[in-house]
């Protein structure tokens, strides 16, 4: 952080405090002088400041919430600062930059003497301007503001220090599965060879760690790893809904109809293929996820409604850094 | 081709036997029994049939997924093998091995379409994508609804053919069946409202398509301006 400040300070010194040059010899132009025009560089000045001011918008925007039609607004005002600066840049071109028409090439820039010439060429090409120093600073300023919209989008990759809520899921033990319509889930009706869509009762649904896929399988087919014993009463399972890869619904069962030749049974991600297999604890078979879907311990209740064992067993959603090794609270 | 001729030889082998014996025993040893096993008992090879009742055999017959030609292979629609008293001999036999479910009789006129559309969009679009186009899961080709019957719908979402799972009353019902049956019937011919259809190969591609456009429009605009001026 200070040595952030530290260059900041020199970078403000040097823009500052720099000395006017020495007298330049006195050279034959190349360019023809041309007459200085300070209506023109007011108006640079002015779409520069446009600019600016629109950039700052789109970050005012993007950070107030409560601002209807936030889409609109961003587009808009990015939209702006964007038509702004090209405004800028072509006054410049236009009004400020001194034009002429050659017949012949400019000198290439091979030797020391043609790439003076070059040099000088571009100076003179500058010289109308009369304020070139508050020009500058206010393309600068310009620059860094649209620098600072455009960057700023970034802060949606996800949070970056608060990251318990990631860890918080609805699920303690002895919260019951309901489904769609809020009924509960009792063992007897999950049947083989379909899944099930499943959420914790009375809570938010739209929690990352809320919903679930419940598939039964044959017991005798079930290899879960190793210290998840008891967790799929009559074979039935239950993982995150969320993929672990970009956070998409799970929402595609493969089931063979006849597994002695066909692929086996598999939770399928429509968005990339992530494909898990249900009887190993959603251990990835195939795609882009990382990491096998968080599984919920499930046992019976009294009425025979299934209800949950305890916690995930990780952290449930898409797999950005730092997720991978802690459990849920 | 090669499909073509071991159909046409298949068939070759049916015709006489179906002569001889039009009775749906017989054509199950002629055709099936090899590899579902004697009475749907099922062998290394293929399922017991035993309890998969008529709506399962009517579904794999009149689709011509079965008979397959080597039990490894995905089932594809083809022109069924045999004839449809044919077929209903051998669905009629398949039916008695065991208990099973009948035939279904939806009905799309009492569905609605949009309703279909939420049902279809919930549990079927994730494979067979939109407009019931068909697509991939791992594994496996997804067939497209084109040319699926109302009764073929209704079968293969509470029967879950080859890998699709199955759909039973508690998690679709006959009512929510009958919408979907409409809405897939009606995207067999759908009106694009937005403009072309592209082959309806879903919003990505269609995104590229305009992108394809917006860029050649915008290249064509930069040719335009970055012309030399002619003193």
């Amino acid at each position: 952080m200070s040595a952030l400040r530290r260059w900041i300070v020199a970078g403000i010194v040097l823009l500052l405090g720099r000395g006017r040059r020495p007298p330049r010899l006195e050279r034959e132009r190349i360019v023809p002088a041309g007459e200085p025009s300070p209506r023109a560089e007011l108006l640079v000045l002015a779409l520069f400041g446009a600019t600016a001011a629109c950039s700052i918008a789109f970050v005012v925007v993007y950070a107030v919430e409560s601002i209807p039609h936030q889409t609109q607004f961003l587009g808009l005002s990015l939209g702006l600062a964007f038509a702004f600066l090209a405004a800028a840049l072509i006054v410049i071109a236009n009004r400020l930059v001194v034009t002429e028409e050659l017949e012949e090439d400019y000198p290439v820039p091979a030797h020391p003497a043609e790439q003076e010439a070059l040099e000088q060429l571009v100076e003179e090409s500058g010289d109308r301007m009369t304020r070139k120093r508050l020009l500058l600073l206010g393309g600068g300023a310009a620059g860094a503001a649209l620098g600072a919209a455009l960057v700023t989008p970034a802060l949606s990759l996800g949070p970056a220090f608060e990251i318990a809520p990631l860890f918080r899921t609805p699920w303690r033990r002895g919260v019951g599965l309901v489904d769609e319509r809020g009924e509960p889930i009792f063992a007897h009706d999950v049947l083989e060879e379909t899944f099930y869509t499943a959420y914790p009762v009375g809570a938010d649904r739209e929690q990352l760690g809320a919903p679930l896929v419940v598939v039964r399988l044959r017991p005798a087919d079930l290899h879960l790893p190793a210290g998840r014993e008891g967790w799929a009463p009559h074979g039935i399972v239950a993982y995150s809904k969320i993929c672990t890869h970009a956070g998409c619904a799970v929402a595609l069962y493969r089931k063979p109809t006849f597994p002695t030749l066909e692929p086996r049974p598999a939770l399928v991600c429509p968005c990339h293929y992530s494909t898990f297999d249900p009887a190993r604890g959603a251990k990835v078979l195939f795609g882009p996820a990382g990491r096998p879907l968080p599984q919920l311990p499930l046992f019976v209740g009294p009425d025979g409604e299934l209800r949950a064992a305890g916690n995930f067993s990780g952290p449930v959603g898409p797999a950005w850094w730092g997720v991978r090794n802690r459990r849920p609270s | 081709m090669r499909r073509a001729l071991v159909l046409a030889a298949l068939v070759a082998l049916a015709v006489p036997a179906a002569a001889a014996a039009q009775s749906g025993s017989g054509l199950y040893s002629e055709n099936c029994l090899r590899c579902h096993g004697p009475g749907g008992s099922g062998t290394p090879r293929g399922p017991r049939l035993r309890g998969v009742g008529a709506i399962a055999a009517d579904f794999y017959l009149r689709t011509g997924y079965m008979p397959l030609q080597s039990p490894g292979d995905q089932p594809t629609r083809r022109h069924p093998l045999f004839t449809p008293a044919e077929i209903d001999a051998l669905v009629a036999y398949v039916a008695s091995l065991g208990k099973g479910e009948p035939v279904p009789k939806p009905h799309p006129e009492r569905g609605g379409i949009p309703v279909g559309l939420r049902l279809f969009t919930e549990h079927c679009a994730g494979c067979h994508q939109v407009v019931g186009e068909g697509g991939y899961v791992t594994g496996a080709r997804v067939p497209p609804l084109k040319q699926a019957s109302a009764t073929q719908i209704a079968e293969a979402v509470r029967v879950g053919p080859y890998l699709m799972p199955r759909f039973p009353k508690t998690q679709i019902s006959d009512r929510q069946l009958d919408s979907i049956v409409a809405y897939v019937e009606w995207a067999k011919h759908p009106d694009d409202r937005g403009g072309w259809g592209i082959g309806h190969i879903g919003p990505v591609p269609e995104g590229l398509v305009a992108w394809l456009l917006a860029g050649t429009a915008l290249v064509a605009v930069c040719v335009v301006i970055g012309k030399r001026n002619e003193a």
